[in-house]
């Protein structure tokens, strides 16, 4: 995809930074256990190389960090002065930033995004959430939930891993920063940042117990969820396992909140910024290799200008340069896992048999690794299964419409709704339409903007509760 | 976009002209910023670093726009544009000297079978405010005297109140008095207040004739910003699309470090494509970039810095 006259030559980031041990124990009470029997290897997406072996706890192991967390909640976590609790948050955010780099290679190497992400976005990010869940943590009578709200006690998390430590920031340091102490599972094909993050409460001196970390695959996330010993479940991820978890929890009194899947519509009227729109359609959709439950995966372009949209917005994808995550020049990563890569490949596949005309740029692909070429398909209908069904991978689906009042009937037929995008240069039509679409994030002439003040989270199947700002501490106090 | 016929047929009047250019696509301003700073965070390195320095090289037009220059120093400009680095006689010859109009002369006597060219600002710069009469003849007068180039500003106090049509007929004349020589059209995006002001003025420049859209005067501050050079390199883009005709692009002013070149390099690469990499359709107006661009070649080839000391000053 370089050309002849000017090819970038490759600018590796050095892995030197980081230093990954062959296996991991699980953290539980300030202290990292031996490596259990039971392992999981971690690979690099990027090359199938591997990276370590990780435990895989057990119901005995989420009972000792269910029962650490307790002990840690009701005789240190709890009890201390908010305003030193905001100081251990600070200690965190600044450890993070310290060591940005380290985590930055670190969540490339694990799970395949370029390292321009995680370094420009991911870690940062990671960073502000802490930071302004810090600031939060000796100011809860101003949340907005009565004068003195309390801590719910435990919470039980598990985390995707389209973006593993961002997802761990979102939930660990508004639940920190109410008093509530964590159990907390990664995804099990990217663990390493957060048995870094382990590392690093180990480095701020957090009390042992407010932070666990349990390494596993399913199994440990449904001994997590269904340990009574919890007062609160956390989760992101499927639509499926998420109704797994609701059923887990149905009749306890245990709090849920659900982060789940989407199917965001982009809606492009005629009078957009057409190369700016072009640009948030690409960063819709191949941010992150598409592996993000808000992508703008449905494309909805107003009939007059959907050939010249779509003329330059294939011209703007076959400019992205996809390879070694690690080179800072990269901008499609590899797909995080061989089954999240099978799964985008089956839907493909049926986008194609239904009829869809399918477009990739010309893209040699690597060959090691699970790797997909950024795809386009154009001439889909409500009905296709590549505009109901969430892909999760770099592919997206074009569908046109009239008035809008049809893209707003469109963009809402969905089970799904966590997020839109809306792009117009008329300020009347922008609100117009995000009042009437029924999703958690309604972006107007942007896409994929995050910021920890901002609130985030479904309408129907794409779950409940919201994560940010401060309607994310609601999910973890008692008014 | 609108198509060519209807373009020919919307220059006669004032309202024709405001109904063209404000019916091309907005530019949003933050989209426009974020898609210049994510292309400036291209990492450039080894081979491609020494492939864009000797292409940045070529594309400088070694500029003096002072009150002050004199025959004397527009002979060593033009010493320097030939053999850029008095040490390596391998440095490219950079693309053109750039002069006020009395001083062509005495450029393109220095010049003469060096295939460096002479271009040559006018129009009563930096603030084209002078009679359409005056702005011809200082053309011409350069134009006759050898300039290959002219570099004119437009009329922005025209431009900013609406009178495109001014604008258009100020640059049509100008182009008939440049005769063979290249017109470069001066925005002075700094003074144009919007990115959806650029992309009007660019396309308002392109459509009256000019060879070249340029950005600024380097007198106004700011000059040459990357989302305005970004935006001005759609249009390029944009206006080929749809007459077939190539229009070149030169950011002026502010550009002083290697660094600013590369991501000026990437910006035409990604933006308007590799077609635009070459000193035909993009030049780089500066007086001290040059100097660094060398010191950085140099320490590629060798490893070490030689110094400021190393190279003339101008």
């Amino acid at each position: 995809m370089a050309d002849k006259i000017f090819e970038y030559a490759p600018a590796p980031e050095s892995r030197a930074v980081v230093s990954i041990r062959p296996e991991y124990g699980l953290f539980i009470d300030g202290e990292f256990t031996e490596p259990t029997d039971a392992r999981i290897t971690t690979v690099n997406p990027a090359d199938e190389e591997e990276l370590a072996t990780v435990s895989v706890a057990d119901e005995a192991d989420v009972d000792r960090a269910i029962t650490a967390a307790r002990r840690a909640f009701e005789t240190v976590w709890g009890p201390m002065a908010p305003a030193e609790r905001g100081k251990y948050l600070f200690r965190i955010s600044r450890i993070i930033q310290e060591r940005a780099r380290e985590l930055a290679v670190l969540e490339s190497l694990d799970n395949g995004k370029p390292i321009k992400e995680t370094r420009d976005v991911d870690i940062p990010l990671v960073a502000a959430h802490f930071f302004y869940y810090a600031g939060w943590a000796d100011k809860l009578a101003h949340a907005g939930l009565g004068p003195s709200p309390r801590p719910l006690g435990v919470a039980a998390q598990v985390i995707p891993w389209n973006f593993p430590l961002l997802m761990l920031a979102w939930k660990i340091a508004p639940a920190l920063a109410a008093g509530n102490t964590v159990v907390l599972k990664p995804a099990e094909t990217t663990p390493l940042t957060a048995l870094l993050f382990a590392e690093i409460c180990q480095e701020a001196e957090l009390p042992p117990g407010v932070v666990n970390i349990l390494t596993g695959a399913g199994g440990t996330g449904r001994a997590l969820v269904a340990h009574p010993g919890s007062d609160k479940v956390a989760f992101t991820g499927s639509t499926e396992v998420g109704r797994e978890i609701a059923r887990a929890v149905a009749g306890t009194d245990k709090r849920v909140t659900l982060e789940l899947g989407g199917k965001g519509a982009n809606i492009v009227y005629d009078d957009a910024a057409i190369d700016q729109a072009v640009e948030g359609i690409v960063t819709g959709i191949f941010f992150n290799q598409g592996h993000v439950c808000c992508a703008g995966s449905r494309l909805l372009v107003q009939e007059s200008v959907a050939e010249e949209v779509l003329e330059r917005l294939k011209a703007r994808v076959s400019r992205l340069r996809l390879g070694d995550p690690l080179d800072k020049n990269t901008d499609i990563g590899a797909i995080n896992s061989a089954a999240q890569l099978a799964r985008v490949r089956e839907l493909a596949q049926v986008g194609e048999e239904e009829g869809n005309e399918r477009w990739s740029p010309a893209c040699e692909l690597p060959d090691r690794g699970f790797w997909f070429a950024p795809t386009v398909f154009t001439g889909v209908t409500q009905a296709n299964r590549v505009a109901r069904e969430e892909i999760f991978g770099p592919v997206l689906s074009v569908l046109t419409f009239r008035t809008p009042e049809e893209a707003v009937e469109k963009a809402n037929n969905t089970p799904y709704g966590l997020s839109a995008g809306v792009w117009t240069e008329k300020g009347s039509r922008m609100l117009w339409t995000a009042n009437r679409l029924r999703a958690g994030v309604v972006w107007s002439n942007t896409f994929n903007k995050f910021d920890p003040a901002s609130p985030f989270g479904g309408y129907k199947e794409s779950g409940y509760g919201r994560e940010g700002g401060r309607h994310g501490l609601e999910a973890y106090l008692n008014g | 976009m609108p198509d060519t016929a209807l373009a020919a047929a919307t220059t006669a009047s004032n309202t024709s002209l405001r109904s063209f250019l404000h019916g091309l696509p907005g530019v949003d301003e933050v989209g426009a910023r974020a898609r210049a700073a994510d292309l400036s965070t291209r990492s450039i390195k080894t081979s491609a670093k020494a492939q864009a320095i000797d292409l940045a090289i070529r594309m400088v037009d070694l500029t003096t726009l002072e009150g002050a220059d004199t025959p004397g120093k527009v002979r060593a400009l033009a010493g320097k544009a030939v053999h850029p680095d008095p040490a390596d006689p391998s440095a490219p010859r950079v693309a053109a000297v750039c002069v006020y109009s009395d001083l062509v002369a005495v450029a393109v006597e220095a010049l003469a079978g060096s295939g460096v060219g002479v271009a040559s600002v006018a129009t009563a710069f930096p603030s084209g405010r002078a009679p359409l009469e005056a702005k011809l003849v200082d053309t011409r007068r350069a134009v006759a005297d050898g300039a290959s180039e002219i570099d004119m500003v437009i009329d922005r106090g025209a431009f900013l109140a609406g009178d495109y049509l001014k604008v258009h007929e100020e640059i049509v004349a100008v182009k008939e008095a440049c005769g063979s020589a290249h017109l470069k059209v001066i925005l002075e995006t700094g003074e144009l207040a919007t990115y959806d002001n650029v992309r009007r003025a660019s396309w308002l420049a392109m459509r009256a004739g000019a060879d070249f859209i340029k950005t600024s005067t380097g007198k106004v501050s700011p000059a040459a910003t990357l989302p305005v050079t970004l935006v001005m390199l759609e249009a390029v883009r944009d206006f080929r699309a749809e007459t077939g005709r190539q229009i070149g692009v030169k950011p002026a002013g502010g550009i002083r470090t290697t660094k600013d070149a590369i991501k000026n390099l990437v910006l035409v690469n990604e933006v308007a494509g590799e077609d635009w990499l070459d000193p035909e359709w993009f030049r780089l107006g500066a007086s001290s970039l040059l100097n660094d661009l060398l010191m950085q070649r140099t320490k590629l080839t060798t490893g070490v810095y030689p110094g400021p000391d190393y190279y003339t000053l101008d």
